[in-house]
């Protein structure tokens, strides 16, 4: 039911009224979302932390842009429909050989391999020119391939489908394969992956074929963005990359399915509209992340279930106030820090780039204390009325636990 | 021949001292508290920016005793406040928290000290060199790191085997519940621990900061290769870091300086490479070009040989 | 009668340190076989060896005339040995249903199948269903394990010992920490499961041991000094001695 809905919302989304913008960031969206679902296959059901998963993203997308130079020279004959599914096979092929010898490992020691394994790949970008491409990167055209219904993929509507029908198609694949036998051991490995092997079955293994298909998808989202931008270079590979898609996945909620959605969604929006005003939104976000993990560490799927579940067993409306406020309070020491932040960056640069910041649809003196202060004042207030409500909340608690009623 | 190499295999020990610095805090840290702390070289980067900064004001001297500390105190608030309330989520949350630092770390410092590389210079008194034998000048200021961080071996050693603090925190290493049944505080140890762990890592940016380059991307460009020899040498164990440091500051430093490929090599046995084809492509590669590669291969090899790494317990 | 497990001079050293200084035993298929000793005896060891969770120094262990020394815990479950922990060893997010499904997949031949959705196999179900109600826990189905009681919680370490086919069960310790009725009622739990499997049981509830156990054998120091039926290992002396002092003689008295 809900996967129609899905699919309904997906259909629509062309409509909307700026329909251009909408469309490329849907795609955007839709192709870092294929990613964060392929990298929670290892996280949220595995237990696998990865520093290195954008290296199969990398490959299936040089892969799938190699093959579409080689179909744009005329070399092979290959509809650009199936070019995802390429990228796939190169993506599992490479998860294939490292994953083999990766996943005998315990976590810890399988984070840190990874990590090197990364470096390793997108230090070796430079010296393999050819395959990488170098600065530049690797390009083909995607409208240069033979033509299936018609379709010429020129115009973004066209590739707005096929990314979307693509990310769709994975999105339901990743959910059936976790409801298999093997994912449902897969999540009895992350739970206990001791005893594991008590009940029959080989840890690593199920840790080896989960990595495997994790990569296949990882290289399906590769080869989607081989298309959307026709160009792969060696920045996709990097540990950048593999850190946003690891924010993404864990944000989002590592332990349900949509989290990653959410996360991916939330990132790239994140980038692509927070971008556009400050150059400081990769602080922004990895404050976000330390704070996640901190505060949230089921990421907001998980917090919005935890929530939900709780709003089910007792409607408490004293509960709702507190998180009411809680949220008010967050806004404002938000907004304050945020702010702090912001004047801080154009202080630095007011010789050169002037002293006038525009923030919050106002203009502000950098120069001047009244900003700062205001500024100031914010985060601290926020910061004391978290503390107040936290505080409220625990004597709430405890008031309820002495007379004995639901929290 | 071999005169060429003095130098490099020089170098090769220096930079292989500096790694040990950053790598023996990193093992110190997991030994103890089982997180690996991503953002170790992210306080080396703080310690080469502080040192900057203060000996702009104050000199080298002072610079050298207070920014060490400085990124000691800035990582003992990071696991007071930080780390200590995430460790009840478990060591993947730890170390993601550690992992959120690097980025939070680097764009704060391109946010004070801007993108750029920032003038940090060798102190004057030490920025001569001195005659090694056959030919060769060395920098006296390298052969003063060497002495640093020998020095700080020989410190962490004493500190370790001989004081109080020292044995708590070998007690810590494999029981802490039962050090905190004694009366110890063992969350307080952690903390120092990691403080002191994250001093060091400044300690190494100090000394390092201004004779390799002081610039935003300085935390990735050694944290790397610190993880390559913390997998090398073995999570867990100082004497394994020592060596795995020595080796890949040794294999980076000799295969710049060599301009030969294997192609190079065969020709001295006068066996002809082709010149087309992917492994032909491969064999004219000269060895300084895939010198960054090398400690990453290295790091492959061991995991595929004998993944403890060399000294390492067994995981 | 055949001999369902059979350890031959068994050794284990942690370094210098001799754990299991020669044990061999012989349990013969269908026996409740319990294995008593004082604390730090090797008892849990000598279950590390058998279920390949530790590797043995040296000596041999036979399950149904088959050597299984040196096997890999999960290779040992799959020629049919399970064991259950001391201290419980489930999976907290999981629920009780998929907690003891995931122990029957493989042995109902799903192993690493990822084609076929878990939830639409009947056989599975009903297998975990029925594992579910012997162990007692068929209201807890859907509740996560993890926050059970903690004797549904030693319940269901038993429902996941016993889910798939099992012929050799070793239990270790699985009273520990039970109140007199929850003991009760894994007592009859355990006469259940094992009405038709060999079992190996560590205990230290000496009620249970001999209200239950066809045989029993002491483990003192790594090795075995007794073994033989309840009444023989009450009048033991050795045994006595070593171990119970006037413990037994209260029981054997009574």
């Amino acid at each position: 039911m809900v996967w129609a809905g899905c699919a309904l919302v997906l259909l629509i989304i062309p409509l909307a009224p700026t329909s251009g913008f909408a469309l490329s960031l849907s795609s955007q969206m839709a192709i870092a979302a294929v990613f964060a679902l392929s990298y929670n296959m290892l996280l949220g059901q595995t237990g696998l932390l990865s520093f290195g998963h954008a290296v199969f993203m990398g490959i299936g997308g040089f892969v799938a842009i190699h093959v579409l130079r080689s179909v744009n020279a005329g070399e092979w004959q290959l509809p650009l429909i199936l070019l995802p599914l390429i990228g796939a096979l190169g993506g599992a092929c490479f998860g294939l050989v490292f994953g083999w010898f990766a996943t005998r490992r315990s976590s810890t020691a399988f984070a840190m391999i990874t990590l090197g394994f990364g470096e390793l790949v997108y230090a070796s970008a430079f010296i393999f020119v050819d395959l990488y491409g170098g600065e530049q990167g690797i390009t083909a055209d995607r409208t240069l391939a033979p033509k299936i219904l018609g379709l010429e993929f020129a115009s973004q509507l066209q590739v707005y489908y096929l990314i979307m029908s693509w990310a769709f198609i994975a999105a339901v694949l990743i959910f059936i394969i976790g409801r298999t036998p093997l994912g449902r051991v897969a999540l009895a490995t992350r739970d206990n992956a001791e005893r594991v092997a008590f009940i029959g079955y080989n840890p690593n293994r199920v840790r080896f074929l989960m990595f495997v298909l994790s990569t296949f998808f990882a290289g399906m989202a590769g080869s989607l963005f081989a298309i959307d931008y026709e160009i792969v270079t060696y920045g996709s590979l990097g540990l950048s990359a593999s850190a946003q898609v690891l924010m993404m996945a864990f944000i989002g909620g590592s332990s349900t399915f949509v989290g990653p959605i959410v996360g991916a969604i939330l990132i790239t929006g994140l980038q692509v509209l927070l971008g556009q005003y400050t150059d400081l939104w990769i602080l922004y976000l990895g404050v976000l992340f330390a704070i996640v993990i901190r505060f949230a560490p089921d990421g907001l799927a998980g917090l919005i279930a935890k929530e939900c579940a709780s709003w089910r067993l007792n409607h408490i409306r004293g509960r709702s106030v507190l998180i009411g406020l809680r949220t008010i309070a967050a806004v404002i020491a938000a907004i304050g820090f945020v702010t702090l932040l912001e004047l801080a960056s154009r202080a630095k640069t007011a010789s050169v780039g002037g002293a006038v910041l525009r923030v919050w649809g106002t203009h502000v003196d950098v120069m001047s204390p009244w900003p700062w202060l205001f500024a100031g004042i914010c985060f601290l207030m926020g910061l004391i009325s978290l503390r107040f409500v936290h505080l409220a909340a625990a004597r709430r608690m405890s008031v309820a636990d002495v007379n004995g009623e639901p929290k | 021949m071999v005169r060429l190499l003095i130098e490099p295999v020089l170098n090769g020990i220096v930079y292989g001292l500096l790694l040990f610095m950053l790598s023996s805090g990193v093992t110190l840290i997991f030994s103890m508290m089982g997180v690996v702390n991503f953002a170790h070289a992210s306080f080396y980067m703080l310690g080469a920016y502080f040192a900057y900064q203060i000996s702009s004001a104050v000199g080298f001297w002072p610079a050298l005793v207070l920014a060490p500390i400085c990124a000691g105190i800035l990582g003992a608030a990071l696991e007071r406040w930080g780390l200590r309330g995430v460790r009840q989520h478990g060591h993947v949350a730890e170390m993601l928290f550690t992992f959120s630092f690097v980025l939070i770390i680097q764009e704060a410092v391109q946010l004070i000290w801007g993108r750029v590389a920032v003038p940090y210079a060798i102190p004057e008194e030490l920025s001569f060199s001195i005659s090694a034998g056959v030919g060769i000048n060395y920098p006296v200021y390298r052969l003063f790191m060497v002495g640093i961080s020998v020095g700080m071996f020989a410190a962490l050693l004493l500190l370790i085997t001989k004081t109080r603090i020292g044995i708590i925190v070998q007690a810590s290493l494999t029981h802490p519940e039962m050090v905190g049944f004694l009366g110890h505080n063992v969350p307080k140890v952690f903390t120092f621990v990691f403080g002191f762990g994250c001093g060091l890592a400044g300690l190494a940016g100090v000394i390092g900061g201004n004779m390799f380059s002081t610039d935003p991307g300085m935390a990735h460009a050694l944290g790397a290769i610190a993880f390559v020899v913390v997998v090398v040498g073995g999570l867990g164990s100082l004497g394994g870091a020592l060596i795995a440091s020595l080796l890949i500051g040794l294999l980076q430093n000799v295969s710049i300086s060599v301009d030969g490929s294997l192609a190079d090599l065969f020709r001295l046995a006068n066996i002809q490479v082709g010149t087309t084809g992917p492994i032909a492509e491969l064999m004219h590669l000269s060895l300084n070009r895939v010198a960054p590669l090398l400690p990453y291969l290295l790091m492959v090899v061991i995991l595929a040989v004998r993944p403890r790494g060399l000294l390492g317990r067994r995981i | 009668m055949s001999v369902a497990l059979r350890m031959s001079d068994v050794h284990k050293r942690f370094g210098r340190v001799q754990i299991i200084r020669g044990v061999s035993l012989d349990i013969t298929q269908g026996e409740r076989h319990a294995i008593i000793g004082p604390n730090g005896a090797g008892k849990s060891t000598l279950f590390n060896l058998i279920s390949g969770r530790l590797a043995v120094s040296s000596g041999r262990i036979e399950l149904a005339d088959k050597n299984i020394t040196g096997l890999s815990p999960f290779e040992i479950k799959r020629r049919g040995l399970s064991r259950s922990f001391q201290v419980t060893n489930i999976f907290p997010r999981l629920s009780v249903f998929e907690n003891v499904r995931c122990s029957l997949q493989w042995s109902e031949g799903w192993r690493y199948s990822f084609w076929r959705l878990a939830d639409a196999i009947p056989e599975l179900r009903r297998k975990a269903e029925l594992v579910i109600d012997e162990i007692g826990l068929t209201g807890r189905s859907s509740t996560p394990a993890g926050v059970l009681t903690y004797a549904e919680q030693r319940a269901l370490e038993i429902g996941i010992t016993i889910a798939g086919d099992t012929s050799v069960i070793l239990l270790d310790e699985p009273m520990a920490g039970m109140s007199l009725v929850e003991t009760q009622h894994a007592l009859e739990l355990i006469r259940r499961i094992s009405s038709n499997r060999t079992l190996l049981m560590i205990e230290h509830d000496m009620n249970v041991v001999f209200d239950l156990a066809d045989r029993i054998s002491v483990l003192v120091y790594g090795k075995i000094i007794a073994t033989g039926t309840p009444a023989e290992i009450r009048s033991n002396d050795r045994v006595r001695e070593a171990y119970l002092g006037t413990k037994v003689a209260d029981v054997a008295s009574s």
